[in-house]
């Protein structure tokens, strides 16, 4: 398995080259720089940003220099937040949002899982279509617009009462001030693995082995939690694994509402200002994430299912 | 007493496109000891009898009627009930072994689960227990099976798992499905030879579900055969085969290829399609496909009448022995 | 048996309901669709939607980027000013603009739903059927776009390129169709070794006219379900670019927009937040409820 996990990180590195390379053209060959927009700058002074970022250099010659940095984990000035590196800018985005996005996946396996197990082992029940009624709406109904109506009910509704929580403060992240924008993130999430954790669990208990187990004299209980479970975690798994490091990397829409100093934020900032190398620097970082997390949930497969083979 | 002892037992299944009947007034007693074969086209409602008998219906099907185990009634029962009998006094094996067994668990645990749950065995003495039971059903090399996992087995080799993990607990009756459909014909004859090693020396009642006459030939003592939900014919197998009284019988019984049969080459088949059993036709729902046919037999259902020692059959023609 | 659930009738009920003569997979399909009132039901409603989104702005008083310059606030829904739902705080009439913002999101999930349903459908189509050194490059490379955080970069195409209608659902339909060709290329796979295939292969067809005449009807119907469930994403995606101001552009607006300017006074005047935010919730609703239904109704296994 080491060896697995190994040659699976090897073959991370050239999909992640391929990535920076194309993100890297892109944002050269795009119209407009990065200091456009702004008052106009006197051609000497733009000159100077420009040498200062070592964008007169030819494309290629900047390119080996940024992928030489890179190599040595800097991802290079940012252009807007002038006295910062993109390095140090995710240094201090990424803790909190990857706190944020931890504390929402958490919440959703615990919520989401053990209710698309009842839903299924209740199939077409009134539980069942209560459940997946709501996880329906959790799906249908956007983050963006969830997010205000609970502000709206929690922050301005319920204000000057114990049940009034913060929005649009951060305030260090005080448990308080976390509590609206975590729930938000993970209502998609909830209602995405009680969908995948019914349906899988619907078509594991319709498996040949599950009537074995049952036709043992096993009870119920046992014949889910043994036998059919595992199996059923299959398409979890699948599911948790981007989504997980999607949520790490922090959300764009819940940081922008919440105002929460994230990388999600960052990333939109720095999409709206141009800021190539901040925009730059967090795709990579998702990309990586997303790539780790496939190799992670293979390895996952393995224990749920011992057919898997490595190789 | 029979241990099993089915009565005018009906299953219905409630589906989208109405209810389907798939089983219809079944009554069938198995003693002790005994081997009784089923034989009947896939829908005559072989299967679906004796998935009522171990309460695994699909959750749209109902049972009407008696299922009389050790003189208890098991249509109804409590899931509970059922599984004080289920994998201990009554067991069933199934057809497909590719994947009748959980993929995730070793073959070991999967056997040992069965003791520690019905007899409360400690593990270590469950698995003493189930190798032993893997070497009793000729499985090779027992003691490294334990330890695999069910893909790493061959399918000959996968419903010797199965028949031993029915064995474990000595059950009164064992129920087999099917058991040699999905193998190799070679590996069809082992596991039969296995079937009938358990029913001589354990003395276990077995019920044997099949199309394939020959299958039975062998084995059981006495036959039942199913059509469309109902049986049509009962006896013991020699008089079965000799002088089948049932023209559907009849009709398996010419299908059989045999070896010694002079017209080799040429199959015999009953012409049409086995019926629709949402709906079936008026009368004797074999009609149809029935070479002897007459008016009554699409107007009335003929009932199934016993005539002679322990035989019994549904049909208005007096069939005599061809 | 207790409340539990397993599997759908094996055997009896199985082989009769598989042997209902005479009617076509695809009647069966529609009469099972028209049982399930949830289904036909947002059948309906999304027929009502897109007719009042395409249809209706041309019998309103104000068009969607009309200012109301004698009421350049946010005004109460009236008659009589012909602003049924009121005004935005520019003076600009609320329903005129829910549902000229309806048919941008609409249209930008149509569109590019067909870009991914092509793309999709051809590649898994392809993979599938040719197999071998092809169907690998063409997985692998699924596989690896996959890896790629995929509204990263719709987002800087959109801010490199600008901010244009075109570009939006292009975008939008090349990152979408990864998990069609996927499907596309499962079915294939299974259709592949069936008999008919095999027949029309010994019968001289090529490989492009077997999967146009043979593969890609069968592969029809998990192809109209994924459809049905895509469109609610990309008009998801859509309203997220649109909420972010990553989207279309001022004066275009969409349900996105909508619900991003009327978060921004939801304190003042809720409904520029609830109209917009709940027609699309409508909608979005209907299409998932739509598509369920349809995989109900073309896979009936699965009840």
């Amino acid at each position: 398995m080491l060896s697995f996990v190994a040659r699976r990180l090897l073959i991370a590195i050239p999909t992640l080259w391929a990535i920076i390379t194309v993100c890297f053209f892109l944002m050269r060959a795009a119209p407009g720089g990065p200091f456009d927009g702004e008052a106009p700058v006197p051609p000497e002074i733009l000159a100077n940003l420009r040498a200062a970022y070592h964008l007169d250099k030819p494309v290629m010659q900047q390119y080996i220099s940024y992928i030489a940095d890179l190599a040595h984990g800097n991802f290079g000035p940012s252009f807007k937040y002038k006295d910062f590196t993109v390095t140090e800018l995710i240094a201090q985005g990424f803790p909190i949002s990857a706190q944020n996005g931890l504390s929402a996946i958490l919440l959703a396996i615990f919520i989401g899982v053990p209710f698309g197990i009842l839903a299924a082992l209740r199939q077409n029940s009134a539980s069942d279509y209560s459940i997946m009624g709501v996880a329906m709406t959790g799906i249908v109904v956007p983050s963006f617009v969830m997010a205000p109506i609970l502000i709206l009910i929690f922050a301005i509704g319920l204000k000057d009462t114990p049940f009034q929580l913060p929005a649009g403060t951060w305030e260090g992240g005080a448990i308080k001030h976390r509590i609206l924008p975590v729930f938000c993130l993970s209502l998609v999430y909830i209602a995405y693995l009680a969908r995948i954790t019914r349906a899988s669990m619907i078509e594991a208990l319709r498996q040949n082995y599950v009537r074995t187990a049952r036709a043992k004299g096993l009870p119920f209980r046992q014949v889910v939690v043994r036998h059919a479970l595992k199996t059923a975690l299959v398409p979890v798994v699948t599911f948790l694994g981007p989504g997980i490091a999607f949520l790490l990397t922090g959300s764009m829409v819940i940081e922008t509402i919440f105002q929460l100093p994230g990388i999600g934020r960052y990333f939109v900032q720095g999409a709206l200002n141009r800021d190539y190398t901040l925009v730059m620097g967090v795709t990579i970082l998702s990309a990586s994430l997303i790539i780790l997390m496939n190799i992670v949930v293979d390895v996952v497969y393995g224990f749920l299912d011992p057919r898997v083979r490595y190789d | 007493m029979p241990i099993l002892d089915i009565r005018n037992l009906n299953v219905r299944f409630a589906t989208q496109d109405g209810e389907v009947s798939a089983v219809n007034d079944v009554s069938l007693s198995v003693e002790k000891g005994e081997c009784l074969g089923i034989v009947g086209e896939s829908g005559s409602g072989k299967s679906q009898t004796f998935m009522a008998a171990m309460g695994l219906l699909a959750a749209n099907g109902r049972a009407n009627g008696e299922i009389l185990f050790d003189g208890a009634n098991l249509v109804g029962a409590s899931e509970d009930a059922f599984n004080t009998v289920r994998g201990n006094r009554m067991s069933m094996i199934f057809q497909d072994p590719m994947t009748s067994l959980t993929p995730h668990m070793k073959i070991g645990r999967q056997l040992a689960e069965v003791l520690v749950h019905h007899r409360g065995a400690s593990v270590v003495e469950a698995r003493i227990q189930s190798l032993a039971m893997l070497k009793r059903v000729q499985i090779p090399e027992a003691e490294r099976r334990l330890d695999m996992y069910p893909h790493e087995l061959s399918g000959g080799l996968r419903q010797r798992v199965m028949i031993a993990m029915a064995l474990l607990c000595s059950p009164e009756v064992i129920i087999a499905d099917e058991p040699t459909t999905a193998l190799d014909v070679t590996v069809q004859a082992q596991i039969l030879d296995i079937i009938h090693d358990v029913k001589e020396r354990l003395k276990t009642a077995v019920v044997l579900i099949t199309h394939d006459l020959g299958v039975v030939a062998g084995l059981a003592d006495r036959v039942a055969v199913m059509y469309a939900g109902r049986i049509v014919e009962v006896g013991d197998v020699g008089s079965i085969f000799s002088d089948p009284r049932h023209p559907y019988t009849k009709g398996l019984l010419a299908c059989t290829p045999r070896l010694d049969d002079a017209r080799q080459g040429i199959m015999t088949t009953i012409q049409g399609q086995p019926p629709n059993l949402q709906r079936l036709p008026s009368g004797c729902s074999f009609h149809p496909r029935c070479s002897y046919a007459a008016e009554r037999c699409a107007n009335e259902r003929p009932a199934l009448e016993i005539y002679g020692q322990g035989r019994a059959r549904a049909c208005f023609k007096d069939l005599k022995a061809a | 048996m207790s409340g539990i659930n397993l599997a759908s009738p094996h055997g009896a009920a199985l082989t009769a309901a598989q042997d209902v003569e005479g009617r076509s997979l695809w009647q069966d399909a529609w009469r099972r669709l028209l049982a399930n009132r949830a289904a036909l039901a947002s059948l309906i409603v999304l027929i009502v939607v897109a007719l009042a989104c395409f249809i209706l702005p041309s019998f309103l008083p104000w068009s969607y980027e009309q200012i109301d310059w004698e009421r350049m606030e946010a005004n109460p829904p009236s008659i009589e000013t012909g602003h049924y739902l009121g005004t935005d705080t520019l003076g600009r009439d609320l329903l005129a603009r829910v549902l000229f913002g309806g048919q941008i999101s609409l249209t930008v999930g149509l569109l590019a739903t067909s870009v991914a349903l092509l793309i999709g459908v051809m590649i898994g189509a392809v993979a599938g059927f040719i197999g071998g050194r092809v169907d690998q490059v063409l997985m692998r490379f699924v596989d690896l776009m996959y890896a790629v955080p995929l509204t990263f970069f719709v987002i800087i195409l959109m801010v490199l390129f600008g901010r244009n209608f075109i570009l939006m659902f292009l975008a939008i339909g090349c990152i979408e169709w990864l998990t069609m060709a996927r499907i596309v290329r499962g079915q294939t796979l299974t259709l592949k070794n069936k008999e008919f295939i095999e027949a029309a292969r010994a019968a001289g067809g090529s490989t492009s006219s077997i999967i146009a005449r043979h593969i890609l009807p069968n592969v029809l119907g998990v192809v109209i379900v994924y459809v049905t469930l895509t469109i609610p994403q990309v008009i998801l995606i859509e309203s997220f670019l649109s909420f972010l101001g990553l989207g279309i552009q001022e004066p275009m607006t969409s349900w996105g927009m909508l619900i991003n300017e009327g978060a921004a006074e939801m304190e003042s005047t809720p409904r520029s937040l609830l109209v917009p935010a709940g027609l699309m919730t409508l909608a979005l609703f209907c299409f998932n409820f739509l598509g369920d239904g349809l995989r109900d109704a073309l896979d009936p296994k699965e009840r």
